[in-house]
């Protein structure tokens, strides 16, 4: 169910890389053991095990993936288009993400806060932003007609914008892009929906990436 | 490229502002700088936001391109003026320099932004006690990291886009009141940090918009 997660299998799925799929409990607090912390020092998903070297930050191995993986690139040749997609992968993976990520989420709601209000303001307040960017910048896809490493970012923060109920009609750029990208193989693979670890009452449902 | 002189939007207090002066100075790329005050609400205005969508800080006019983003902004430098490289060679260290960078600029900075703190506050919370938890468990991964990575600066003996990053995020803390004993290595690198020239020139006290009443 995890954002980064998903953006992370939709890399290796896109550049035909095989992989071992490990599962790490996160509602339960796996990621919380000693034993996940010494690998990801920062108690988060993914961690990937590649290259005989261990990385985490989803943004980190998606431009690890697309350095030593350059085939079916997911970045433009251009400089200031590669800074579009940056700035969009950063728009949803630092700015709008981590806020509505399971750790501040149960600490909003431990302090009697609504953690529902508090991620769909962050959430809301982010994707206005992106859909003003993707007025200039989008095509068929997110930068031009290519898919880049911000769709990567963008479809799963669409399915958690969708199971808080957000208004999507306020941003038809984002939804499109969003249905097209649905389609395609590597996404679908990539789908929580898809993986080993989705409970089968979880499958078919409207299932959300929420952390 | 263009021969124009770059443009910085930027607040003088924004950790993400002075991660782009440091990156500019160290680079040696002279700018001007065009202040927007934040806590005005400068940077809701239409005007601003034609230029940057997200109505953050910092945009960067050069190249006659306007970047956004300061991650996306640092990386464009980067990969234009690759002279005074801000990344290693090697792919695996670059990851960690990134992963780095994400931590700080991902998963520590955005949460205890103006807007964030602003909405906490709004909404009867404590935005003081919601920054310092955002900002210790962000330290306490950045720490064990730089355990592994670590030794003159954040990975290995170069500055990279990891220290750029850190040394705002350290001087956050300090505002917040957080005890940094707790993250020696942090703190040894950010003091390391505040001696370099690149790093000192782009400190909030040294920018046009820093009130009087704040500089030392």
């Amino acid at each position: 169910m995890s954002s980064c997660s998903w953006r992370v299998r939709t890399c290796l799925n896109w550049k035909g890389i095989d992989y071992e799929y490990c599962p790490v409990n996160v509602l339960e607090g796996s990621q919380n053991k000693e034993e996940y912390s010494e690998i990801n020092p920062y108690k988060f998903v993914p961690t990937l095990k590649i290259d005989g070297v261990i990385l985490n930050q989803s943004v980190a191995i998606l431009e690890y993936l697309e350095e030593t993986r350059p085939e079916k690139s997911l970045l433009p040749k251009d400089p200031y288009k590669r800074a579009l997609v940056r700035s969009l992968v950063q728009a949803i993976a630092g700015d709008i993400q981590p806020l509505q990520n399971l750790r501040p989420l149960q600490y909003i709601e431990s302090t009697g806060g609504n953690k529902t209000e508090w991620a769909v303001y962050c959430i809301t307040h982010g994707f206005e932003g992106v859909e003003k960017q993707l007025a200039k910048a989008s095509g068929k896809y997110c930068v031009g007609n290519e898919v880049t490493l911000a769709d990567l970012c963008l479809l799963p923060q669409v399915y958690n914008a969708n199971w808080f109920g957000i208004d999507m009609a306020k941003y038809p750029l984002i939804q499109r892009i969003a249905n097209d990208l649905s389609e395609l193989d590597a996404f679908k693979k990539a789908h929580p929906q898809n993986q080993i670890d989705c409970p089968d009452k979880e499958k078919n449902k409207n299932l959300r990436a929420f952390i």
